[in-house]
């Protein structure tokens, strides 16, 4: 018996694969017809890219300094030389909004990333390691039990303000609800009749592991880190606009609108633009989330 | 019965343990040094010295934890570095305007997220159904401050129907209280409303396929009390687990609600504390707002035997 028939194909593959003679379409035609039963995936997907082309490409993108300080052009409304108005020390709040996106992308992105790889090390452990399990298992309880935006809060309290340090910090606050996933999908797949028959096999556990546990976390934990990469983006423009953030010459959307704050009564403006730019990013994240959840686990499309 | 409640008292002592030992370790597990920068750029090498004997950085860990989770079991939980008054005074002085907020907006949120979810479950596949399951996502997504700044700028501003900012405590009346609070509840149950209502309807959705609630219906009861009677009764210990688990989002989101509405509760404590970098004070509200956490989950575990009577223990 070959290992490998015994996983189960990939959703994805599964949907689009019929019983049928014609030959497999191609890698391409399948994706464009995966994005088309998935509006939600290609539409978040498509602002995605967008806001990371826009970040990436910042400084063509009609751009001035984003730090540069003006004092005799401060709080004008937008106009056609400013587009997004200036903020309380003359800065082009245009420039900052577009140079913000590389901060908000980098943190999310980061973030999911780092809380996913090291939440999924701590999750395996667990779920392998009986004895360790009761006493990892409490310590992610004890963690969860602090609200995120508070456990960063903390940490930032204790750090200078950098965007390392903000990474770092939601990271740590995020690591424990990826542990909790994988651990939850390592107990549920080790009862597996196919992981079973490995084991009889006489399989060793790290070939356990790497060829039958851990592709099976892969879609559970990949629609987790989208939920996480949006959440990491909130937490950095609040952690940001309490001040307890990025460094304020930063061009972070939180930052923004922590300048904007004393004044959001007179120059709504200031606070508006980089609150519409975060706000499409994480929709945009959250529906390719939300999308990849339904095409991963059809079971579940159905019920949410 | 009596056992199981017991029990499960006992075991959020380690689970509150665990948060203790967490948060103290915080000051450890912090990148960089956390004295110095307590302290701030312009503080002489004498400066640094004297914060980190009195975080008691410069004495080992182990004691120091001993030592400090000693007092907190007897309510001191330090004092403030930059007011110089213990931070059990400190929290008890903002309580009242973060309770409040948060009472209300927990009524107000399970009040409308509810019979919103069990409608989307019923009218499953209909516009209704995808307006409240895209206002859920809209909830998740927008930031809580910007929907703050949103409402107090069109509900305040242009229509001044309710105040802009601030808090008036509930011994001036009832209606000053709440006419304060309006704006920041809406503001801050968004994100919860969309969490309660996406998992109320995914749980009806299921409960809905159940053969007892097409004999109900085959048996001719009126569409209401099939949905509310005999479907979300047995949909209920999932939505009541999702209330308790999200008030870590309330929690969360005071801290914001509060600094954009100016309500003295605290949010705004976290927010000053964060600017002097006063780090008992965080410390002390981090822990207060786990252990609200811990027990409000606690008796969510203790409701599930009224609210589902099949639950034996």
């Amino acid at each position: 018996m070959t290992m490998q028939s015994s996983l189960p194909a990939p959703a994805v593959l599964a949907a689009s694969s019929e019983p049928g003679i014609a030959p497999l379409p191609g890698r391409f035609t399948r994706f464009q017809r995966y994005l088309r039963r998935h509006p939600a995936v290609s539409i978040g997907g498509f602002l995605l890219v967008l806001m990371a082309l826009i970040g990436l490409f910042a400084p063509l993108l009609w751009t001035v300094d984003p730090t540069a300080i003006a004092t005799s052009r401060r709080t004008r409304v937008p106009s056609e030389l400013y587009w997004f108005g200036t903020d309380m020390l003359g800065r082009d709040i245009y420039s900052r909004v577009v140079y913000g996106a590389r901060v908000s992308l980098v943190v999310g992105f980061s973030v999911a990333i780092l809380s996913s790889v090291i939440g999924l090390a701590i999750g395996l452990f667990a779920g392998f390691v009986r004895w360790a399990d009761g006493i990892v298992m409490r310590i992610i309880d004890g963690m969860m039990s602090i609200p995120p935006i508070l456990l960063a809060i903390a940490l930032m309290a204790l750090t200078r303000g950098s965007v390392q340090n903000v990474i770092i910090a939601i990271t740590i606050a995020e690591i424990p609800r990826v542990a909790r996933l994988v651990r939850g999908v390592v107990l549920s797949l080790r009862e597996q009749p196919y992981v079973e028959a490995a084991i009889a096999n006489g399989a060793r556990t790290p070939r356990i592991i790497f060829r039958h546990i851990l592709p099976n976390t892969f879609a559970p934990m990949s629609v987790q880190a989208t939920y996480i990469c949006a959440s990491a983006m909130i937490i950095e423009a609040i952690l940001s606009f309490i001040g307890a953030g990025i460094p304020p010459a930063t061009p972070s959307w939180g930052n923004i609108m922590a300048e904007g704050r004393a004044l959001w009564q007179v120059k709504p403006h200031i606070i508006l633009f980089p609150a519409i730019f975060l706000s499409i990013t994480v929709l945009a994240v959250n529906l390719l989330g939300d999308g990849l959840r339904d095409s991963l686990d059809p079971r579940l499309a159905k019920a949410l | 019965m009596l056992s199981f409640i017991i029990r499960r008292i006992f075991t959020t002592i380690p689970v509150m343990a665990f948060v203790a030992l967490f948060v103290f370790s915080l000051l450890y597990i912090a990148p960089g040094d956390p004295a110095a920068v307590i302290a701030g750029d312009q503080a002489s090498p004498a400066d640094v010295e004297k914060i980190r004997a009195s975080l008691g950085l410069d004495r080992p860990y182990l004691v120091r934890f001993a030592e400090w989770s000693f007092r907190v079991l007897q309510g001191d939980l330090g004092t403030s570095i930059f007011t110089a008054l213990p931070v059990t005074q400190l929290i008890a002085q903002r309580i009242e305007p973060t309770l409040s907020l948060m009472v209300v907006t927990l009524i107000f949120a399970v009040t409308i997220a509810v019979p919103m979810g069990v409608i989307a479950a019923w009218k499953a596949g209909t516009w209704i159904d995808r307006g409240a399951m895209a206002f859920a996502v809209f909830g998740f997504s927008v930031p809580v401050f910007v929907v703050g700044y949103l409402l107090a700028y069109v509900f305040a501003l242009q229509l001044d129907w309710l105040p802009v900012q601030g808090y008036t405590p509930l011994s001036q009346g009832l209606w000053p209280w709440l006419r304060n609070l309006i704006l920041p509840s809406v503001t801050l149950g968004l994100v919860y409303i969309a969490l309660i209502a996406r998992i109320t309807r995914a749980t009806m959705l299921e409960v809905l396929q159940q053969d007892y609630v097409r004999t109900a219906q085959a048996k001719g009861v009126g569409q209401r009390e099939v949905l509310f009677l005999h479907a979300l009764k047995n949909a209920a210990v999932p939505i009541v687990t999702i209330i308790g688990i999200g008030i870590a989002l309330l929690i969360g989101g005071a801290v914001v609600t509060e600094s954009v509405f100016a309500i003295p509760g605290l949010g705004r404590l976290t927010v000053d504390a964060i600017l002097r970098r006063d780090y008992p004070v965080i410390q002390g509200v981090v822990l207060m707002f786990s252990l609200v956490y811990v027990l409000v989950n606690l008796l969510i575990d203790l409701t599930y035997t009224i609210v589902d009577p099949r639950i034996r223990y």
